[in-house]
């Protein structure tokens, strides 16, 4: 037996001398940053995930950035800008940035870049977003003329969010795929962001390299941390362990209980930080499932005041979440909650029932795809007052094909806005008649038309709050509450969380 | 043994074929394919170019058909996200979890031999009795949670081994310590009865009588017939394991073939997933007919049965 300790404590001595943390952190001045998410591309305009959105904020610049404090949209590669009419915008380049590969950047790449995104050929992830472009043009050197197809307000959102520059005929040459369509996500990656794409290992990793050659002045600053590496790690609690041991040291989308447990270690800082993704529930307000039951007024009425919204933000989302009182989240441009609110009240929930004709309730189905933890307090509190929802909780794909297809009579969803902080994001997506829509209300519909066909801020907010008290009036949705994400990274490092959900590693450094 | 071998390689084959149209079937599971390649806030238009570019639009036995000729040709398709052909993918993915495999069963082996001789030695001992405790937890205990317990102790708490990757060979230690745990209640019970039976049989009397020592008649005699089980068994939950890394691979983040799954099934990269549940498949049965025929070659009597 003394022998056995012996041979174990030499194994284990021996795996000590030899063992070696990946390079992370503050002496190697990498931050190592990691996600579920694997990313077999760079390029954000090809490839649709949220990591891809936030390298493609660091590898690359927009015209416009919105501040995600104020909401503010600022400059960013362009300095100035201006509505010639609804259709037409006019925007002022810098004239000392340069692309990675070491070629100034002028008015041409961003008129290529614009066209090539607008066309719907190229079939880009989030070409719905940029599709208002009918064509940019190049006025000067470093002036650009973009034309709308029809007045779009969000437009300069909308360029902030996912307008990223590419150099002029950067896509020319991309490799051809075996059904003779251009792969243009294979692109080695150039851009003129704070940081450079040095090395893309498919589905494992992504490096960046500071980009010393960065214009300065600029609203993302010179970036302080000298490479930030992005990794994939599936599993949520192997995340947590490596960020313990500093193999890595930040992560997102912590689960709550982690998020408490972590919060115990000294090594570590966990925030909670809110977010433009909301939570809701809509109803198949004409009965095409065929259950009839949200087709009256009293029943969806019922569901609202039945949910408990103010115990579900504190208990199980966290302290940055907020009700939801509208279907957009509180900041996002035009979004108002001062509309018909539904407190939780059951004695009213079980009242309204009784009066719809259901004094004993009803069994019905209630569809579901995220966070079965939220979805199941809703289900409780259905409970209380009589009704019987039996869940189907599917992936993604089969809800949406589930709710599209007009077999959901209740759905639980959420809906994250493409980080664009302006109400058309999601009550538009959502209200338009669009594939998502199966309210479909024509009065609502005339409404947001009218709203999105105003340029001047005050008349499209005025605009909006009619479209939204008319869905709130109707309550063809519950609009359920924020969501809010756990944070946890190194106490070594200097980083502010934003609710636009695009970390901002540029601006973030080491104690 | 001919008429055997052709019989068995009949089941293999309608076995493998099964598979094939189960594997198939799986595209149309969790929904339309179409709706899952365009992903989050896709409009109807671009759906349906999509369901047309993949000829989801064809009937569903065409696409079956189509499917499978190209699999016995060794073509899988192009997955839908990393934008290479999936054998390719495969073939790249496939060494590290043969390897991962491999440091596993070796480990299982390893551990249950020698302990499954030992109980057998002492039967009803306390070295028995260990024996038995161990395998009762490796059996009991889930795969995924001992992971995370070798990931807290050596990993985290005492920081021995690195958690992710697969770069170095202390990347490969905690994930083929927990892989192999799990089968080592299984070969060890089969060493320790095979032990048990074989010392008991009239040859090894005739061996101890003749005046043979201890540990001779126990490795030269008695383990070598006992241990022809354990070889079939082995050649089975090596099969076993390589599909049932998936989890450990994710958990350890090592890029095999059972990461790969896992990263598939979470980007619906559908004909990947299908390719990868096929080879698996088809893997684990050419395992079990190897193990038939061993077996049959090395025991008349189940030629007969």
């Amino acid at each position: 037996m003394k022998r056995l300790h012996v041979v174990l404590a030499g194994v284990l001595i021996a795996l000590a001398a030899v063992s070696d943390p990946a390079a992370a952190g503050k002496k190697d001045d990498t931050l190592v940053w990691a996600t579920d998410r694997d990313n077999p591309i760079a390029d954000p305009f090809f490839l649709n995930t949220r990591e891809l959105v936030v390298i493609g904020h660091h590898a690359w610049d927009t015209l416009v950035v919105i501040d995600p404090k104020t909401g503010e949209i600022k400059p960013l590669l362009a300095t100035k800008w201006a509505w010639v009419n609804p259709t037409t915008l006019e925007m002022e380049l810098r004239k000392d940035v340069v692309f990675h590969s070491g070629k100034p950047m002028d008015a041409d790449d961003v008129a290529y870049t614009l066209n090539f995104v607008s066309n719907k050929d190229n079939a880009i992830a989030n070409f719905a977003l940029l599709a208002f472009i009918k064509s940019a043009e190049k006025v000067e050197p470093h002036k650009v003329r973009i034309n709308l197809h029809n007045p779009f307000p969000p437009a300069l959102a909308n360029l902030a969010g996912l307008g990223f520059i590419m150099q002029k005929g950067h896509y020319d040459n991309a490799p051809v795929k075996p059904d003779g369509k251009k792969d243009f996500g294979a692109v080695p990656p150039n851009g003129t962001g704070p940081y450079r794409i040095a090395e893309v290992k498919p589905g494992q990793s992504i490096l960046m390299s500071r980009n010393t050659s960065y214009f300065k002045g600029g609203y993302k600053g010179e970036p302080a941390i000298s490479k930030v590496l992005f990794r994939t790690i599936k599993d949520a609690n192997t995340r947590s362990a490596e960020l313990m041991t500093g193999a890595i040291d930040w992560i997102w989308d912590v689960p709550k209980d982690q998020a408490e447990r972590l919060k115990a270690n000294p090594a570590l800082v966990v925030e909670n930080a809110k977010t433009l993704r909301v939570s809701y529930l809509q109803f198949d307000a004409h009965g095409i499932s065929g259950q009839k039951f949200f087709t009256d007024k009293r029943v969806r009425q019922a569901v609202a005041h039945a949910i408990n919204r103010p115990s579900l933000t504190k208990n199980l989302v966290g302290p940055a979440s907020v009700v939801a009182h509208s279907p957009c989240h509180p900041d996002q441009f035009a979004c108002s909650d001062k509309v018909a609110r539904y407190p939780y009240d059951p004695a009213k929930a079980r009242a309204l029932l009784k009066e719809a004709g259901f004094p004993d309730g009803f069994e019905f189905d209630l569809v579901a795809y995220r966070d079965r933890e939220f979805t199941e307090a809703v289900i409780g509190d259905l409970a209380k007052v009589g009704m019987r929802p039996k869940l189907t909780y599917v992936q993604y794909t089969a809800f949406i094909e589930a709710v599209r297809k007009g077999r959901a009579p209740l759905a639980h969803g959420t809906w994250g806005s493409n980080s664009i902080p302006d109400v058309s994001a999601m009550t538009a997506h959502f209200f338009s008649h669009g594939p998502d829509d199966i309210t479909k209300d024509a009065q609502v519909k005339q409404l947001i038309d009218a709203a999105d066909s105003i340029t001047d801020p005050e008349q499209r907010r005025a605009a909006w709050q009619k479209v939204l008290e008319r869905i709130a009036a109707e309550s063809f949705w519950v609009p359920l509450f924020t969501y809010a994400k756990y944070y946890a990274f190194s106490k070594d490092l200097a980083f502010v969380p934003t609710s636009d959900e695009i970390p901002q590693f540029y601006a973030a450094k080491w104690k | 043994m001919l008429a055997f071998t052709v019989k068995r390689l009949g089941v293999a084959l309608l076995v493998a074929l099964t598979v094939s149209l189960i594997t198939f079937s799986m595209i149309y599971v969790s929904g339309d394919p179409a709706i899952a390649i365009a992903g989050e806030g896709a409009r109807a238009s671009d759906i349906e170019a999509i369901r047309k570019f993949y000829g989801f639009d064809r009937p569903i036995i065409v696409q079956y058909v189509d499917w499978l000729a190209g699999a016995l040709r060794g073509d899988f398709g192009r997955s839908f996200t990393l934008r290479q052909p999936v054998a390719d993918i495969i073939f790249a993915r496939l060494p590290v979890t043969i390897l991962l495999g491999a440091a596993a069963i070796g480990f299982a082996l390893v551990l249950a031999i020698p302990l499954g001789v030992l109980a057998a030695v002492r039967p009803n001992s306390m070295l028995d009795r260990f024996a038995l405790t161990v395998a009762v937890v490796g059996q009991a205990m889930p795969t995924f949670w001992f992971a995370l317990t070798l990931i807290l102790w050596l990993g985290v708490t005492w920081r021995l081994l690195p958690i992710t990757g697969s770069d170095t060979w202390q990347h490969f230690v905690m994930p083929a310590i927990a892989l192999g745990y799990f089968v080592t209640p299984a070969v060890m019970r089969l060493t320790r009865a095979g032990v048990l039976e074989v010392l008991a049989s009239d040859y090894i009397r005739t061996a101890r009588a003749k005046g043979l020592r201890p540990p001779t008649v126990l490795f030269k005699h008695a383990l070598r017939n006992a241990i022809i089980p354990v070889v079939s068994l082995a050649a089975v939950q090596f099969g076993f394991m390589l599909g049932g890394s998936i989890v450990i691979e994710t958990i350890f983040q090592i890029n095999g073939l059972g990461y790969l799954a896992w990263e598939s099934i979470q980007r619906k990269d559908l004909p990947t997933m299908q390719a990868i549940v096929l080879v698996l498949a088809v893997i684990y049965v050419l395992l079990t007919l190897l193990a038939d025929l061993l077996n049959a070659f090395l025991d008349p009597r189940l030629r007969a049965a």
